[in-house]
């Protein structure tokens, strides 16, 4: 019997430590994507690279990295990247592809922001309105991208739900709610439970999304840097970038390659 | 209600065509919330007894904590054993996070008080009956204990039972330890998170349903293994 | 030769009601003693602090046995949730004991219960695990033997089967120390009697004290059958 639990133990520690793994955490906006599921098979042939991918909200993912329990981070928030180099816990950052963000609303639109000028109008239209709308709630990318389309970000009342979650389950209850939601295109695209709702806006540069590369500070730890910058090169790379703008769903390209 | 129809239809065929990935993750599943079960029950049995027959200062006590703890939230012991297990906690250097050892040690903390209380309260009723014959033949307070987990084997199958069921549907502990790493540390309850997430609902119940099967399966399979004993001797 | 056991100034409190005592007494070696007494009188709380297995509030009972092994039946059969063979088989196990089988088959025998010995022994009947319950106690061959009105709730058939063995097993020589409630039995098995009433000690004699004059009115009242307080 105890020689049974032993194997059993053996045998899930083993598979913790595997030759040339690195762990990676990465926004739930580019796992909904389905990238991730197009370049790691690629990563893996071309590096030897097994990547792990850890799929959790911005804040998390950079809270890993701070940890120094993954190697690299890839997420979009401007912003908090540069603050998070400056803290020590990245050594740089390297911007990858970008895409685009959307408003989602009901077919019908009842607020009435499909023929608004800019990305703020139509915020500001959904504020006057008080339209339901979702919002990711967790200090994402995407959420800190959408609060900074708001006109006054402090003059909500019931009708802005904060769900606090992915953008899978912001999107589900959107989609349950018949409520306004600002969402990457990527994501949206790959959803499979859309409901009533539909593209109202987009195009506006406001709507622009980087997503970029971070490293870890090979300080913190065991962090194994040099796997980092090898999938760094690889993701820098003519193959990744074809890979990246090749990218189709529902003959839409998702992301645009701008890792140079 | 397409959904769930969906959702049998999906888990239909998943299993009859063998799905590589749904055998990967319903194995780790198994391997995982069964490891647990299995060091649970060989810590929270001779407890259970253990508090059924030792008289001591704290023993209300420590059987009302350990009441208590059934309650933890999963999302809790969680964070508390990333927090351990990271590179900069404790016992980073163990280097155990994101590995299905961290899910286990997770699922371990949770399912130990719910097994230790059943188990106690199965061996405090059992002990009620023995104690003044086990007494008067002077017995050790070890072997009242074997007596008493011995014979009251078939209640302590429902507490290892009642842990496996708890830790085969818990998501929110393992989601954190574990970090849902395709092909390392995904399991049938946070590949049906992420398929969720991704509003694929068909297949998240697919995969729900290929879960409650299995839990089944394992269910009937303790039960009929009891019960040919039963059989047989009693 | 010193008593088996010496009782002094023995008392039980539970709830702050006193159970038993002051008892001052001792039980020598030799034939059977019988403690009787009505319902309540304390006759079960004597047995179980003089073997040990209930604590007393004062006093303090010595063992003068040198080592004596005793065994103890208690008035309602606790069997193991096991097979009959196996819950005779019990008691050597905890000690360690070699050659369990043949002991075993032994007693199977004396209690009529070899057809029954892979059964289930909570599927027994009430005076079949009562023998059992005997059996279980006598096969470590013990000293002395306690037993609680072993006899209340049994039929006259069965009752007969266990004074059979417990005469025959008194003149192998085990001390038995029994309550009991029946006169009859008293009569038929007593060497000697302790006559217990409000939980004291109200008279001890030799057993010739069931026929013949008592010292005490109440004892003599009680054996005519009348409710004695």
């Amino acid at each position: 019997m105890i020689r049974f639990l032993m194997a059993i133990f053996v045998t899930l520690t083993i598979t913790a430590a595997r030759a040339d793994d690195i762990r990676v955490a990465v926004t739930t906006s580019f796992e909904n994507s389905g990238l991730a599921d197009l370049l790691l098979p690629h990563i893996a042939a071309d590096t030897g690279l097994d990547v792990q991918l850890l799929v959790v909200g911005t804040g998390q993912a950079l809270r890993l990295g701070a940890a120094g329990d993954v190697d690299a981070v890839l997420v979009h928030a401007r912003d908090a990247e540069l603050v998070y180099i400056a803290d020590g816990h990245a050594t740089h950052r390297t911007p990858i592809m970008y895409n685009d963000f959307v408003i989602i609303g009901p077919q019908d639109d009842p607020a009435g922001i499909r023929n608004a000028l800019t990305a703020a109008d139509a915020m500001a239209t959904l504020q006057t309105a008080q339209a339901p709308f979702v919002s990711r709630g967790d200090d994402s990318g995407t959420h800190k991208a959408e609060r900074a389309l708001w006109a006054d970000d402090t003059a909500f009342g019931p009708w802005y739900r904060a769900v606090g979650a992915g953008m899978g389950a912001a999107l589900n209850t959107a989609s349950a709610m018949d409520a306004y939601i600002v969402a990457d295109r990527a994501s949206w695209l790959n959803f499979r439970n859309k409901g009533n709702l539909t593209v109202l806006f987009d195009g506006d540069p406001a709507l622009f999304n980087q997503y970029a590369y971070l490293p870890v500070t090979p300080s913190k730890g065991a962090v194994r840097h040099d796997r980092a910058l090898r999938l760094e090169a690889w993701l820098l790379s003519a193959t990744a970038r074809d890979l990246i703008n090749g990218y189709k769903i529902a003959d839409t390209q998702l992301f645009v390659f701008n890792g140079n | 209600m397409n959904d769930i129809l969906d959702g049998l239809r999906a888990a239909f065929w998943l299993v009859v065509s063998l799905d590589a990935e749904l055998m990967n993750i319903s194995l780790r599943s198994l391997q995982v919330t069964l490891t647990a079960v299995v060091i649970s029950c060989a810590i929270g049995i001779p407890f259970g007894a253990y508090l059924a027959v030792q008289r001591f200062r704290y023993r209300r006590m420590v059987i009302s904590i350990i009441n208590a703890l059934m309650g933890l939230p999963p999302v809790v012991v969680g964070l508390i054993v990333y927090i351990m297990l990271s590179r900069s906690g404790p016992f980073g250097v163990l280097g155990l996070l994101f590995t299905p050892t961290a899910m286990i040690i997770a699922q371990i903390i949770i399912i130990t008080p719910l097994i230790t209380s059943i188990a106690h309260q199965a061996m405090r009723e059992l002990w009620a009956e023995y104690h003044d014959l086990l007494i008067s033949l002077n017995t050790t307070k070890w072997q009242r204990i074997k007596t008493l987990v011995w014979d009251g084997r078939r209640n302590l199958l429902t507490a290892g039972l009642a842990g496996f069921g708890r830790a085969i549907g818990e998501v929110g502990a393992i989601m954190i330890v574990g970090g849902n790493i395709d092909n390392v540390t995904r399991v049938l309850t946070t590949a049906i998170a992420l398929e969720t997430g991704k509003g694929d609902f068909a297949l998240a119940l697919g995969l729900g349903f290929v879960l409650i099967g299995l839990s089944l399966i394992v269910n009937i399979a303790i039960h009929s293994l009891s019960r040919t004993e039963r059989e047989g001797r009693w | 030769m010193p008593p088996l056991y010496t009782l002094s100034d023995v008392t039980v409190k539970r709830r702050g009601r006193r159970i038993l005592g002051p008892v001052n007494l001792s039980i020598d070696a030799g034939g059977p003693t019988m403690v009787i007494g009505p319902n309540g009188s304390g006759k079960t709380s004597l047995l179980r602090v003089t073997y040990g297995i209930e604590r007393i509030s004062t006093g303090q009972v010595t063992t003068n046995g040198n080592g004596d092994t005793h065994a103890f039946v208690f008035q309602s059969p606790t069997v193991l949730r096991r097979t009959v063979a196996e819950n005779l088989a019990y008691p050597l196990r905890v000690r360690g004991a070699t050659d369990i089988n043949a002991a075993v088959d032994r007693w199977l025998d004396r209690i009529g219960l070899t057809q029954q010995a892979n059964r289930a022994a909570t599927r027994l009947s009430g005076g079949e695990r009562q023998k059992l319950a005997i059996a279980r106690a006598l096969i470590c061959e013990p000293q002395v033997l306690f037993l609680d009105e072993p006899c209340a709730n049994l039929d006259g058939h069965t009752t007969r089967e266990i004074e059979a063995l417990l005469a025959t097993t008194a003149h192998a020589g085990t001390k038995l120390i029994m309550s009991t409630h029946d006169m009859g039995q008293a009569r038929r098995l007593a060497d000697n009697v302790i006559f217990l009433l409000n939980g004291a000690v109200h008279e001890t004699g030799s057993a010739t004290v069931l026929s013949a004059p008592t010292k005490t009115p109440e004892l003599a009242a009680f054996l005519k059958g009348d409710i004695v307080t």
